[in-house]
């Protein structure tokens, strides 16, 4: 029993090792990105459905294999996951023991010079004209500002033992650990943020954010119910699209007004210019203008006399020229009886141009503004289906009806502002006007600030660890054997240095510091008499 | 804001023009260095002028006085290629502000002038380089050698520029209402330079993996292999090139979640681009780790990078130009 539990251990311990180990991070990193490529190669349903639907008809054979591997939702597939919940495990098990590692280092002191100097990657050595306390001296000034420790050795040579560098390895614990914090945010963000659409039309109507019923759609983080949304109410009063000849668009601007907090209660409005770029941050919720469109207003004057205005969001079909398709339904008036109402329900569905062109009969637009707007509709009447329990797109109608029969067309024709059709039993069609339409994002993230946060750490993190290097220096300094009798003292001093991570950059600091402390690189004849306090001052 | 036509023309003229002289930079360099001496003797010149400087080891004759040695053809044609690079770069640079001026704006707004500022950020990382390289107390190769690499640079540069003038031109246009913003300047700014040095980068490992082969076994690439500066200091140069970009590159994705956020509504939505630049940025981190790995420094750390820039330019091409995403405002 003992051995099987000695063995387990021994296996955890192995696992845990090569799973922290340098070279798994390596390996999980590449994976890492391996895997996250196909997110950008395959359409992902989460940022365009109908890119999907499209591969799925393209290629029928391929594409479900790819789904049942989760290739169309690469990010939140668990393969994904798995890669980098393995990574942050890897990044966790190094980083622990590092921290440790680092504390210990900091506290002790630079470590003894070697006895072999000449064995490090950078040497130098020279004989100067100076005593042994005097070339201490210099280099004590020269290395101030690295962590130092002076100790005699045992043939009474002196030496320093100097270091520095030591934030790069805080850069590197500040990056590391930042990016788990960073996961941890975006993870946060995943848990209690939420997001919505809504179309509202610039004609002064009113959206509020008070429950999930208002959206057209609504994505919710996965303690987010609905309930608690912050309350707020915007409102939208003029919608302005400015174009440049070719079409392009030069500005988007909406006019509208919010309310939120106390505004709420006393009923005041804050104005605001929502535009593309810009945003409306409210109590931690942001507004985004994200899409637009036009809404044409129908008039429908039943034979009795009365009359329903129908104003409703039609869809762009073409981003260049916003020729746009849509549906505008209609209930019969004052009808109580539901079989009788099925039958004279009206639907209004066809196309909208903001700049009317015409092929033949047909519409189409020329110009994406509202130069000569135009519609070409049919106009359906009988059963809707708005009744059958089956959700429907309000741009269109219920095809089935049509198919069915219950849904026949009455009329069709184009139309103009102030022009109308006139239907067989009476009822007149006409169509107003039209109106533009915003559609707005809110976005609620309480963790945004924290994965800024983070994000500004990894870049500091990084920015030290890399620039900043690791290097050590040794100097000693020993009388030397031959006293020069004309002269008073000379010493040997030799320097080594060692860049304790990648080595790149290091060699011109060196030399620089040597020329400093053996005056050579300055004067090079053997006659120089170069001291090395003598050679600091010339350069300070 | 209407766009000048004129500043505009004499953009597209200067543009075509630093092309030109680009090429005969290239030209040049590969002049200097297919005609220069083989690296031995060179090498040999080159040693007994640093050992002049060299400090407390040299034993300089004394009365001597070298006489001045007339700098052979295939050095003067280095010379020349490093003007020419010189003047090629400010005639570029000119077509880049003309177009700013023209259309009020910052010249870097479609894939044409994008694609023309990263060449113009290689090449200003390239003159850094030599210059830097040039005036080092220790030089880690020849300034013929060194400059042999110039050639291999405006290869690459020349082909993007030449890509960018043709196939992805745009004409000078204001900015889509999504680009009018002042992140513009800070984000793609920041992609630009390191896209810029990051190609730099890349050539160094492609080099350096040829100068491998030739020192692993002279017989291989003797001529070619024996011109390049040693494996050790490419590997610098890539290195130290990486390192001194790779924050900016990550400011850079950073600064575009910012504005993601501002323009899209989230900081982070795997969109194509968002997705390629996290990979780059992943497979520049497993560079780095690499460099700290034994049994990954040389060779495969070199590999690792030359698929790092691979995965850049397929971020700048193939994700504008073919995969729908948000990014795609190439102006094609
Ligand atoms: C989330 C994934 C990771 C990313 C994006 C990442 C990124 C980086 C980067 C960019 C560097 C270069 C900074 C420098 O050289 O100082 C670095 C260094 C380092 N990383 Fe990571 N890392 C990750 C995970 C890990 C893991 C799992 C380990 C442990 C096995 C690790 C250990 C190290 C070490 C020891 C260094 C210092 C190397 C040196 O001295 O140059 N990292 N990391």
């Amino acid at each position: 029993m003992p051995g099987f539990l000695n063995a387990t251990l021994a296996f955890l311990r192995n696992t845990w090792r090569g799973l922290t180990s340098m070279r798994t991070a390596l390996v999980l990193l590449f994976l890492l990105a391996l895997a996250a490529l196909p997110g950008a190669l395959i359409p992902q349903r989460s940022l365009n459905q109908s890119e999907v639907d499209r591969y799925f008809r393209d290629y029928p054979n391929l594409a479900p294999i790819l789904d049942k591997l989760g290739a169309f939702e690469v990010f939140s597939s668990v393969w994904f996951a798995s890669i980098y919940v393995l990574l942050f495990i890897s990044l966790i098990g190094c980083l622990l023991p590092r921290c440790w590692e680092y504390y210990k280092q900091w506290r002790s002191k630079p470590v003894r010079t070697p006895r072999n100097l000449g064995r490090m990657p950078h040497y130098e050595q020279a004989t100067l004209d100076a005593s042994v306390d005097e070339v201490m001296t210099s280099a004590r000034k020269r290395l101030r500002g690295w962590r130092m420790v002076e100790r005699e050795e045992a043939d009474g040579a002196l030496s320093i033992s100097a270091e520095r560098g030591f934030l790069r390895e805080i850069g590197n614990l500040v990056f590391h650990f930042a990016l788990v914090g960073m996961l941890i945010g975006v993870a946060g963000g995943k848990l209690y943020g939420y997001e919505g659409q809504v179309i509202v039309v610039a004609d002064g109507s009113e959206f509020c954010n008070s429950g999930t019923y208002n959206y057209d759609s609504f994505r919710a983080g996965l303690t987010v119910d609905g309930t608690q949304l912050n309350p707020f109410c915007v409102r939208l009063n003029d919608f302005e699209v400015k174009y440049q000849p070719t079409g392009q668009v030069e500005s988007y601007r909406v006019d509208m007004q919010y309310q939120a907090g106390g505004d709420l209660d006393t009923n005041t409005w804050q104005p605001y210019l929502l535009q593309v770029n810009h945003p409306l941050r409210i109590v931690g919720d942001r507004v985004y203008l994200s899409g637009n469109g036009y809404a044409p207003k129908f008039t429908v004057t039943f034979p009795d006399g009365q009359q329903r205005t129908g104003l409703i969001q039609w869809q762009p079909v073409s981003i260049q020229t916003m020729l746009s398709q849509g549906a505008t339904k209609f209930d019969p008036p004052g009808v109580q009886d539901e079989a009788q109402r099925r039958q004279s329900q009206l639907a209004i569905t066809g196309l909208f141009a903001p700049t009317a062109t015409f092929d033949g009969k047909v519409l189409s637009s020329g110009f994406p503004d509202l130069l000569d707007p135009a519609v070409a509709v049919d106009v359906l009447r009988g059963d809707l289906g708005l009744d059958s329990g089956r959700g429907q797109s309000i741009f269109s109608v219920d095809q089935s009806m049509v198919d069915q029969g219950r849904l026949k067309r009455v009329a069709r024709q184009n139309l103009r502002p102030g022009e109308e059709i006139r239907l067989d039993d009476g009822t007149r069609v006409h169509f107003d006007g039209v109106e533009r339409w915003a559609n707005l994002q809110v976005s609620h993230d309480p963790f945004q600030p924290w994965v800024l946060g983070f994000a500004i750490a990894i870049i500091f993190g990084i920015g030290t660890s890399l620039t900043i290097k690791r290097r050590r220096v040794w100097v000693r300094a020993v009388p030397s054997p031959e006293p020069d009798d004309s002269r008073s003292a000379r010493t040997v001093v030799e320097v080594g240095g060692l860049a304790r991570t990648d080595q790149a950059g290091y060699g011109e600091e060196f030399t620089r510091l040597t020329a400093d402390l053996l005056g050579t690189g300055v004067d090079h004849s053997p006659q120089s008499r170069a001291v090395a306090g003598s050679a600091r001052e010339r350069k300070s | 804001m209407p766009v000048n036509q004129t500043l505009s023309t004499y953009s597209d003229m200067a543009y075509a023009t630093s092309v030109v002289v680009y090429i005969a930079a290239m030209l040049l360099y590969f002049g200097e260095f297919a005609y220069g001496r083989t690296g031995a003797g060179v090498r040999k010149r080159e040693s007994a002028l640093v050992n002049a400087g060299g400090g407390a080891t040299s034993t300089p004759v004394i009365g001597h006085v070298e006489t001045p040695q007339k700098r052979p053809l295939s050095e003067r044609l280095g010379g020349m290629a490093v003007a020419m690079t010189v003047l090629g770069a400010l005639v570029h640079a000119a077509s880049l502000l003309l177009r700013g001026f023209a259309t009020g704006r910052v010249p870097w707004g479609n894939m044409y002038e994008f694609g023309s500022a990263i060449c113009l950020a290689a090449v200003v990382a390239w003159g850094i380089v030599l210059f830097r390289q040039l005036r080092a107390e220790r030089r880690e190769a020849t300034p013929t050698q060194l400059r042999g690499l110039g050639g291999f640079l405006m290869l690459p540069v020349i082909l993007l520029l030449f890509l960018s003038g043709t196939v992805l031109y745009a004409k000078a246009a204001p900015l889509q209402p999504a680009l009018q913003s002042y992140w513009i300047v800070i984000h793609v700014a920041a992609a630009i330079v390191s896209s810029g040095v990051l190609l730099f980068a890349g050539v160094a490992s492609v080099l350096y993996l040829l100068r491998c082969r030739f020192e692993n076994n002279p017989l291989k690439l003797a001529k070619f292999g024996s011109r390049l500066p040693t494996s050790q200091a490419l590997d610098r140069m890539a290195y130290r090139a990486t390192v001194i970009i790779f924050p900016v590159w990550t400011f850079a994705i950073v600064a575009g979640a910012i504005w993601a956020e501002a323009a899209w509504g989230r900081f982070w939505g795997w969109d194509p681009k968002e997705t390629c630049s996290f990979v780059a940025w992943v497979v520049y981190a497993a560079y780095l780790h690499a460099r700290a790995t034994a049994g990954w420094r040389g060779v495969r750390a070199a590999w690792i990078n030359i698929f790092g820039l691979a995965v850049m330019i397929f971020n700048l091409f193939f994700i504008n130009i073919v995969v729908a995403g948000l990014h795609s405002y190439a102006g094609l």
